[in-house]
């Protein structure tokens, strides 16, 4: 029994130290892709890191305007984004939390962040934060389809309703499989650039705030809320990483091997989120939404291949 | 059933006194529906923690009928909330109406009956009592809606509203006349196997739902609703939305209990009609600008994600799949309580903001939540839950249905538990844009008018019922596992081993403990950031405006539009561009309504149609006597000849 548990337990504390400090990172090795492609020498990996640093020793500054709501967003956004990486497993590696059903709690638990976002970003009366706060609305409409689609077909797929079992599936990369796969792949990874508000759907980087979705919610918030901000952000690039990662990750023997492959991997996600963003532009506002349905037709289609 | 019938009579008389009470009345009849609360939950409870019911009947024995109103669990089970939001809105009501208007004691009156009828209605077991209880109920209602029917948008909804009932109430009066003819008497009990697959059960299914149909308000027969529900006083628009529309799913709810074998095709009709209620309803209520009618939209969205459920449960009876039977019903009841909470205390939170601005237009309202942060709190806790977001009550019904449906995607090639994801998925998106919409163009950012700048906090007579209903709320969500044993034995009654499976999913207490570390993390970071110090007093930064405005802010329409846009295949929106001529232009200005379709182009025009008709039958009714008289002598002719042909 001891032998067993003591192993599991070290997973699960490498899962949560994975969670609390590893997410900065990414933001960090998107930049410097970026950078690297447009031949500059960019800011060090870390950075985000020193900024959040930095911003945990600010002092805050607040609106008139404003009530506790403001706080609810950067503070409900962390705690739910946290809440979630206990349900999601890293790789080939046990969640610490599953049962029968968490995908739809683990789905229900980013829609809390972003009610809560789009709340602080309404409460400050800003015409811009309002603006961005309505295309988030808007947007993720048509991404909560696409998700669940591509849940269903992995559902059907595996039999199951757990997040752990669903998305590990053991190398069952049979043929039969393949097609519908990489079609729900193709699908999330839509969903994985429009809820983490990458380019083509939203520019990070952008100076225009007319422009923007996720970075124009946040405008008002500074100190200690904005480096929450920044940190959930961050966070969720990794767990909803590891979601769409997990299963196309082959499964090792070995307890560490499965960890390297998914660290391995996630830093590929990264470097590729990079690369996109090196070589599209952002889309006009109009056509975002048909980017988005072509991420539901893929998970619906991935579905439609395994009834048959 | 003793003390039930107690609680029927207590509530009945509740008014009463008041109407020879100078002063008070109102606290008398507050006191007498509490009493009623407590005995009817006492007995419900009783029922529904595994005790006997009981039944009431007049000589029923001898007939052989079980009897004329019986309290068994799926009765106890619907008599929580009816008597919660019964008991809330007349507490509620002595701080938002008493006082107000001169008709405030036969409003208090008739507010007794709708909450015996309601309260009778759900133990109803024959026809008899059923079809009294639900015409006391539709008048009753209908007399509440015309409490201010100097409006004349009142007396139009109040009208409307009459019309539907009873069109419906023609249905079911069709639907229990089949079924007395199958039974051969008119008390509630099983039908026979084999029956719903025949003509007979065919029709009995289609007058049921459209009957019932009416009632709950599914999409195309809910256009009676969103204007009743804004008309009406406050709290009796909460008692409605969220106890009477929920008659109409008792009734389907009893019907399909009868039914031991039902059609495949039955669920997908209540599959069908759930995914474009649900929809839809959460469609038309993005394009409204008026709060409690958005509200009332969002019923009939919650309607179609109670009978998504059904259908689930319905097809799970219909193919032999237990799991999805008893999730799919376990949903949609344990939803019809949700609903009844969360839609009740946004009903009674919107009546704190109209009561103190005097406006239920979202574009007039805005920066309350400093004014009334007690109000806001509770508009929030409603909104999370009615989007379905945990850790609150809505995320457990919706994650009953989910689950159900997608135990149904290992069964065969059917489609419908995917359109049922589809739908939820779909439905939980846009319903958190609608209440982001709501809450936002109502408690945040700046004032937009004077109104909404003066607004005062709602006296403790309004906050207290909304606090009770809030940590309902809460409760469920955060602890699913204290009403699973209830809702096991409800479900029993429609799906046989409910108990055992409800017990065995190991989500429920895992819900509870994600909650908890939730709500510890929340705790943490909030702590964290708190202000430390007091705020210096600075405006919104956005981006460097000297003097952000109220007029600056996004309004409520703005933020919605991108949808209304996106679903203006369906939503038709009336958008009257502004005209900007010349050099310097005038003043001009840009008007845009969701009018609600099936009223306009349908409903309207039918009733117009048969006014018509029904003025050309005029001719026949003189008003002489003596021709009155010639009709019966004809009549009386024309009977004997064929008697005696």
């Amino acid at each position: 029994m001891v032998r067993s548990l003591l192993p599991t337990m070290l997973q699960f504390l490498l899962h949560g130290l994975t969670v609390l400090l590893l997410p900065p990172l990414l933001p960090g090795l998107i930049a410097k892709t970026k950078a690297v492609m447009a031949g500059r020498k960019g800011p060090p990996v870390f950075q985000l890191y020193y900024d959040l640093a930095k911003l945990a020793r600010k002092q805050a500054v607040f609106s008139r305007t404003t009530t506790w709501v403001f706080l609810a967003g950067p503070v409900g956004g962390v705690a739910a984004g946290l809440a979630a990486s206990c349900l999601v497993p890293f790789g080939h590696t046990p969640a610490p939390i599953s049962f029968e059903g968490d995908v739809i709690l683990f789905a229900y638990l980013f829609g809390l962040a972003r009610f809560l976002t789009i709340l602080s970003a309404l409460d400050t009366g800003s015409s811009f934060e309002g603006m961005g706060a309505a295309r988030e609305a808007t947007f993720s409409a048509l991404a909560e389809p696409a998700l669940f689609l591509g849940f269903a077909a992995l559902a059907k797929a595996t039999s199951s309703l757990s997040l752990g079992t669903m998305l590990a599936f053991p190398g069952s990369l049979t043929a039969r499989f393949t097609g519908p796969l990489i079609l729900v792949f193709a699908g999330w990874a839509i969903v994985y650039l429009a809820e983490n508000s990458r380019i083509p759907v939203d520019d990070p980087n952008t100076h225009l705030e007319l422009t923007m979705i996720h970075e124009v919610m946040v405008l008002d918030h500074s100190g200690r809320p904005f480096a929450l901000v920044l940190y959930g952000a961050s966070l969720k690039l990794l767990v909803l990483g590891a979601l769409i990662l997990t299963p196309a990750l082959p499964r090792a023997p070995q307890a560490w091997q499965n960890w390297l492959v998914f660290y391995a991997a996630l830093g590929l996600l990264a470097v590729g989120v990079g690369l996109v963003e090196s070589a599209m532009a952002r889309f006009r506002m109009t056509k975002v939404p048909q980017f988005l349905v072509a991420g539901v037709l893929a998970t619906g289609f991935a579905f439609l291949l395994l009834l048959v | 059933m003793r003390l039930y019938l107690l609680a029927i009579l207590a509530a009945a008389a509740s008014g009463v006194p008041g109407l020879f009470l100078r002063r008070k009345g109102g606290e008398v009849a507050a006191g007498l529906l509490g009493l009623a609360a407590v005995l009817g939950l006492w007995a419900s409870l009783q029922v529904l923690s595994g005790g006997p019911g009981g039944s009431f009947g007049l000589r029923t024995a001898s007939l052989g009928l079980p009897g004329l109103l019986v309290l068994d669990p799926l009765a106890a089970f619907f008599t929580i909330p009816v008597l919660l939001l019964s008991v809330s809105g007349a507490i509620y009501s002595l701080g938002y109406w008493e006082g107000r208007r001169g008709n405030t004691p036969a409003l208090r009156l008739v507010y007794g009956l709708l909450v015996a009828s309601l309260v009778m209605l759900v133990t109803a077991s024959h026809a008899l009592t059923f079809l009294l209880a639900w015409e006391g109920m539709a008048i009753a209602a209908f007399l509440l809606v015309m409490a201010e029917d100097r409006e004349i948008e009142t007396r139009r909804a109040g009208w409307i509203y009459l019309v539907a009932t009873h069109t419906g109430t023609l249905f079911l009066f069709a639907a229990f006349a089949l079924l007395a003819k199958i039974h051969g008497h008119s008390g509630f009990s099983a039908l026979p196997a084999g029956l719903a697959a025949s003509r007979e059960g065919t029709a009995l299914f289609w007058l049921f739902l459209l009957g019932f149909g009416f009632k709950a308000g599914i999409l195309p027969l809910h256009f009676w609703l969103p204007p009743a529900h804004a008309a009406a006083p406050s709290h009796v628009s909460a008692l409605m939305s969220g106890v009477l529309l929920k008659m109409g799913i008792l009734g389907l709810v009893r019907f399909l209990s009868w039914v031991p074998d039902p059609p495949i095709w039955w669920g997908g009709v209540l599959v069908a009609l759930g995914a474009l209620s649900g929809i839809l309803g959460v469609a038309f209520a993005l394009g409204q600008h008026d709060l409690k009618r958005l509200l009332a939209y969002h019923s009939i969205e919650n309607i179609g994600i109670i009978l998504l459920g059904l259908g689930l449960g319905t097809l799970g009876k219909a193919t032999g799949h237990p799991v999805m039977q008893v999730l799919g019903f376990a949903g949609a009841l344990l939803h019809v309580i949700n609903h009844s909470l969360f839609k009740g205390l946004l009903f009674l939170s919107a009546g704190s903001v109209l009561h103190t601005t005097g406006t239920r237009d979202l574009e007039r309202l805005g920066g309350l939540g400093q004014r009334m942060p007690w109000t806001a709190g509770a508009f929030l806790a409603g909104s999370w839950a009615i989007c379905g977001l945990p850790p609150l009550n809505g995320f457990v019904s919706e994650w009953l249905i989910y689950l159900g449906a997608f135990r149904g995607l290992g069964l065969g090639r059917q489609g419908w538990p995917v359109v049922i994801l589809l739908s939820l998925a779909l439905i939980g998106a846009l319903a958190l844009a609608c209440f982001a919409k709501a809450f936002g163009g109502v408690f945040l950012g700046l004032p937009r008018t004077d109104g909404a700048a003066q607004a005062q906090e709602a006296p403790r007579s309004m906050l207290l019922p909304m606090g009770l209903l809030a940590l309902a709320c809460v409760g469920i969500g955060v602890a699913p596992v204290l009403i699973a044993p209830a809702l096991g034995r409800v479900t029993e009654i429609m799906a046989p081993g409910a108990g055992t499976t409800l017990s065995s999913l190991a989500g429920l207490p895992l819900i509870s403990g994600v909650a908890v570390v939730l709500g510890l993390l929340a705790f943490l970071f909030w702590w964290w950031i708190r202000p430390v110090q007091p705020a210096a007093d600075l405006p919104t930064w956005d981006c460097g405006y000297a003097a952000p405005d109220a007029r600056m802010q996004y309004t409520a329409s703005s933020f919605a539009d991108g949808l209304v846009w996106g679903l203006r295949w369906a939503l038709r929106p009336r958008v009257r561009f502004p005209r900007v001529v010349g050099w310097f232009p005038r003043p001009t200005r840009y008007e845009s309504h969701v009018p609600d379709p099936v009223l306009d182009r349908a409903a309207a025009p039918a009733l117009r149609l048969s006014i018509r008709g029904a003025s050309q039958l005029r001719v026949f009714q003189g008003g002489e006597l003596p021709v009155y008289l010639l009709y019966v002598l004809l009549t009386l002719l024309v009977l004997l000849v064929w008697m005696v042909a």
